[in-house]
């Protein structure tokens, strides 16, 4: 299968991943990107019918803890690290839509 | 609210319910409302780089206690990365649930009989809380958003009705009935007004047999009333657009409570693309049948099972009975119902007293014993104490607790004796003639006339049942 | 520089001690890591502390543990608190965690001390270390070449001698190829074996921590104090850290070899003379050696370049400008969000976000990200169906050996493909090592691969001492 990957799909993406791409950056990462996914037939030339993914390569499951109450973290070694901190909460500007 | 001519309005409800556990879903950061601004965070639901969740094993047993209680498969289970930048979503991504959830295809009966499909309840973590500064508090306007992470990774439970409600009274009896098996469960106080459960609908309208509309999702539905009042609303809403050669867009919606409508949150066709995987940091959860079991058999009874055991003690019970079993069912109180019947007592006046004179000062419940409660019923079945004198009893039971008999007797509540009731009787009788001969014409009506004038001269102190007694003896 | 255990013995006894041993590495330090650029960050005070600390131990009577006084490099993508630990990427520089990585927090318990924080290719991605935000590593054997990527910092560290343990990740191929280019024992294990909290994540299903040290020994003891069940990594093993010290001088005397022709093919000429010479000397010491076949690898790689990236795009999203590290300021939280990202990470984060990002969207996951995930069932059979015929494979661990600056950075498939020997185990779980053996071209260094099945590291020591004995390393 050929990545029929186009400037515009490559745009969408970086608007997803919330990276701005310069119109340099947008045609190298087309060209570049398109050419990794054409690696991708390598995969098309094994039959993977039936194959199904695996979780954990060593079957590890039901991992769980007790529900017990641990420390946390100091409130001002957290805000700290934050770039903007204002009345105990992390500041951010405006948000403009809600959240989905 | 019925919808113009030849309408029928489609409702799906997503309810989230956060679950009473000590710690959050994936760390042991407190679970507890109203604490300080991040101080219940840690690198895990921060999302500091290199933090890793681990699954809370009472999370699981909470969302397995709601799946059994709404009759669903227990299955296998993933967790998955819902990805999506958001400020109050500390990793930019939100673990979910996605096409492998542990409980599916379950269903919900409504005491109508209705019966509404759960298609899941799924796990997954809330998210952190923003309040925003500038313009007036709501999101729209702000200049900037504050962020407390207390909330972010805190259990909840996704329920996910089908398509199957066709009123908003429906719709509002099913959120009902599900807040109250919710609460039985023991998995969530839901508490409405704390945001502990929350309602989202989703409403399209089209002609009876006509395929699906186009449905829009309206979120902020923290009430019953806003739930009932904002379906009614969109149902309108899109009946008039589309009556208007208009057609409806899938779209997220707000309702405001003030202005009572809904308004465009979010037009769908640019829908958020949230790449779904397998979360990695992770493991498969698939609990075994001991497990199962174990949850199950902690599983305490349903409104609709105590509800029938309530009902059962009832001879032939009317409407205004089972409008207190209602009551009593949703503050939990029929233990004090069966502890009267248990006692071969009357369970329809012990209804009544709980329905009514517990109701009311339910807080104080605690007070009073099911010994208490169960000698004072017989005390007032009896003729031992008139109504108004059980209801006094009562309250001081609940007040301060203590023993029936000995508060009677504080009180003075002296029996009536037979003969000063007949008497009182005679002399009502014989003032006011007019009334007597028609109820021994047949009038039934005026048996509570008379009951009312005897309550009257003995100040409360006549037993109902003496009194009825009396006039029939001497019709 | 003498051995790891070595110096904890000396330190043990009171020969040395954990201050005089810090002294000269803190020197070796001092004397190169302009040139090299090994270190991003020397935490001189919280060695100085630790190591006291260790002292203070034995002073006391108490077992400072296996690495007593051990001076041990940690790459600058594990969390140790209050050191600054950025990934190499602007978008994190200046942060410092509040909590330790497991892996250190075992360490210390085991008295070695953290001396500093080394370079690597920005979160991970990369195999010469020239995607750092801070400027390349230096191969210290021929600082014109690269010391291989993405622990490039930490390879270099040890090859310098200016430490004889140190502390790399691996997902593709991230500790052994720069093991294999800087003439070390580099180590990935098992997949779980290891916790990874305190990791900062590239891809969660394949990363996993490992260590360099100049031998196969040294390697196997860090390796022993690193493993073992962490209940605060839900994938991690649940068994306790296995004994691997106890085995190292085994040998391979019926051991069943497995030379696995799609782990040489294609490499340089040197570099498949050291294989076939290894091949050799294990026969040499007693093992069978067969030559095998597993095709399903070709896929590998191109499966890797989709899950890795894919697991990499979600991991690195909480990097938004919004708690800690960089933030550019904006008018409004997305594009405050894009600048900060567009600004903090480097071309190749991007190139590998924007991949991730389209092999997960909408329409294309079952091609891609769908497809990848099969690719790697049908690998982890593959692979145990050799090992019902073999108990250990032999193969090349890179196709060349270091390589000069700047030849293989113009196109990204070029370097992608420095991985194609060692991505295969990362995608089956199961563990691998590299070990030199012989020299190559320019007299660089040669790594060999011994590959094995999960939880076989035992073995993998045993087989790999037997090379470095052969090779001259007694």
């Amino acid at each position: 299968m050929s990545a029929d990957l186009t400037r515009d799909d490559v745009a969408k993406v970086a608007r997803l991943a919330r990276l701005t791409l310069s119109d340099d950056e947008l045609d190298l990462f087309t060209e570049q990107l398109g050419h990794i996914l054409d690696h991708a037939a390598d995969m098309n030339a094994l039959d993977l019918t039936d194959v199904v993914a695996t979780a954990h390569p060593f079957g590890v499951t039901n991992v769980v803890r007790d529900d017990v109450v641990t420390p946390s973290l100091d409130r001002d070694a957290v805000l700290a690290m934050a770039p903007d901190a204002r009345d105990g909460r992390f500041c951010v500007p405006r948000i403009l839509g809600e959240a989905p | 609210m019925t919808l113009p001519d030849d309408w029928e309005m489609v409702v799906g409800l997503e309810v989230h319910t956060e679950l009473l556990t000590k710690s959050k879903l994936f760390c042991g950061c407190a679970n507890h409302f109203g604490a300080e601004p991040n101080t219940n965070v840690c690198p895990v639901c921060l999302g500091l780089p290199g933090s890793l969740p681990v699954l809370n094993r009472e999370a699981v047993d909470f969302a397995m206690r709601i799946g059994m209680a709404l009759h669903c498969t227990i299955a296998p289970s993933t967790f998955h990365r819902k990805n999506y930048f958001y400020p109050d979503q500390s990793k930019d991504y939100q673990i979910s649930q996605y096409d492998l959830p542990i409980n599916a295809e379950g269903y919900l009966d409504l005491p109508d009989g209705s019966r509404v499909r759960i298609e899941r309840a799924h796990m997954e973590e809330d998210t952190g809380k923003s309040t925003h500064l500038g313009g007036s508090g709501r999101l729209a306007g702000a200049e900037s958003s504050l962020v407390d992470y207390n909330r972010c990774g805190v259990p909840l439970v996704e329920i996910v009705s089908g398509p199957d409600i066709r009123s908003s009274a429906q719709a509002r009896a099913y959120a009902a009935e599900l807040r109250g098996i919710l609460i039985a469960t023991g998995a969530s106080d839901g508490r409405l007004e704390e945001g502990s459960m929350r309602f989202d609908a989703n409403v399209s309208v089209r002609r009876p047999g006509a395929p699906f509309g186009t449905r829009c999702e309206i979120k902020n539905l923290n009430s019953l009333r806003s739930l009932q009042r904002a379906i009614d609303y969109e149902a309108l809403r899109q009946i008039e657009l589309i009556t208007e050669g208009g057609t409806v867009r899938q779209e997220t919606r707000h309702w405001d409570e003030n202005l009572g409508e809904t308004s465009t949150l979010r037009v769908k066709e640019d829908a958020d693309d949230y790449r779904y995987f397998r979360d990695p940091d992770l493991v498969d959860l698939a609990p075994d049948q001991a497990w199962q079991d174990r949850v199950r058999a902690a599983l305490p009874p349903m409104p609709a099972q105590r509800r029938r055991e309530l009902v059962a003690l009832l001879a032939d019970p009317s409407p205004a009975q089972l409008d207190a079993v209602e009551v009593v069912i949703d503050l939990g109180l029929e233990r004090y119902v069966h502890a009267v019947a248990a006692a071969a007592g009357d369970a329809a006046l012990s209804l009544s007293r709980v329905a009514n004179e517990l109701a009311a000062d339910v807080d104080h419940v605690a007070n009073l014993t099911l010994e208490a409660f169960v000698t004072t019923v017989a005390m007032e079945q009896h003729g031992e104490l008139s109504a108004t004198q059980a209801k006094t009893v009562l309250s001081e039971l609940l007040s301060v607790g203590g023993d029936p008999r000995a508060i009677a007797a504080a009180k003075g509540f002296e029996q009536l004796s037979a003969d000063s009731l007949g008497a009182t009787v005679a002399s009502l009788i014989a003032a006011h003639p007019d009334e007597w001969s028609r109820y021994r014409e047949g009038d039934e009506k005026l048996a509570q006339f008379f009951i009312g004038q005897v309550m009257k001269a003995t100040r409360g102190q006549a037993n109902g049942k003496a009194v009825i007694a009396e006039l029939q003896a001497r019709r | 520089m003498r051995s790891a255990r070595q110096i904890a013995a000396d330190v043990r006894s009171g020969a040395s001690s954990a201050v005089v041993e810090l002294e000269a590495s803190l020197a070796a330090i001092a004397a190169r890591n302009d040139e090299l650029n090994v270190f991003l960050h020397v935490d001189v005070e919280g060695a100085q502390a630790a190591a006291a600390a260790v002292d203070a131990r034995v002073a006391r009577g108490e077992d400072p543990g296996p690495l007593a006084g051990v001076p041990l490099a940690v790459k600058d993508n594990l969390c140790q608190v209050g050191v600054p630990t950025t990934c190499s990427s602007k978008i994190l520089e200046g942060w410092r965690p509040p909590y330790n990585a497991t892996v250190i927090d075992r360490v210390v318990a085991a008295g070695a001390v953290p001396v500093g924080k080394t370079n690597l290719d920005e979160f991970a991605m990369g195999s010469s270390t020239e995607n750092s935000a801070f400027g390349p590593t230096r191969n210290p054997l021929d600082p014109t070449r690269v010391p291989g990527g993405s622990s490039g910092g930490s390879a270099a560290a040890v090859a310098a001698a200016m430490v004889p343990l140190a502390l790399g990740s691996d997902t593709g191929g991230s500790i052994r190829q720069p093991a294999a280019l800087c003439g070390l024992v580099g180590v990935k294990p098992t997949y779980g074996l290891v916790s990874r909290y305190g990791l900062v994540a590239f891809a969660s299903s394949l990363d996993q921590i490992g260590p360099f040290a100049a031998s196969v020994g040294d390697a196997a003891l860090l390796l022993e104090v690193l493993a073992g069940h962490d209940p605060r990594d839900s994938t991690s093993l649940p068994e306790p850290a296995p004994s691997l010290v106890a085995h190292v001088d085994d040998g391979v005397a019926g051991t069943r070899v497995g030379l696995v022709r799609e782990l040489y093919e294609g490499a340089d000429e040197s570099v498949t003379t050291a294989v076939r010479a290894a091949a050799d000397a294990l026969r040499a010491a007693g093992a069978e050696v067969v030559e095998l076949s597993i095709p399903e690898l070709g896929a590998t790689l191109s499966a890797y370049y989709l899950i890795a990236p894919a697991e990499a795009s979600s991991n690195l999203a909480r990097f938004d400008g919004v708690r800690y590290g960089l933030r550019v300021a904006a008018d409004d939280v997305t594009t405050m969000m894009e600048a900060t990202r567009t600004a903090g990470f480097g071309a190749e984060v991007k190139r590998r976000i924007m991949l991730g990002t389209y092999a997960l969207s909408a329409g294309y996951y079952d091609a891609y990200y769908g497809q990848a995930l099969k690719v790697r069932t049908l690998t982890i059979n593959a692979f145990a169906r050799a090992y019902e015929r073999v108990d250990v494979l032999l193969g090349a661990t890179t196709p060349t050996v270091a390589f000069p600056f700047g030849t293989k950075t113009a196109d990204p498939m070029a370097m992608y493909l420095n991985d194609v020997f060692t991505i295969p185990t990362n995608l089956a779980g199961d563990p691998a090592l590299s070990v030199p053996f012989a020299t190559g071209e320019a007299g660089l260094p040669v790594g060999v691969q011994l590959l094995g099945p999960g939880r076989s590291e035992a073995r993998l020591f045993a087989a790999a001492r037997v090379l470095e004995i052969a090779d001259g390393r007694p």
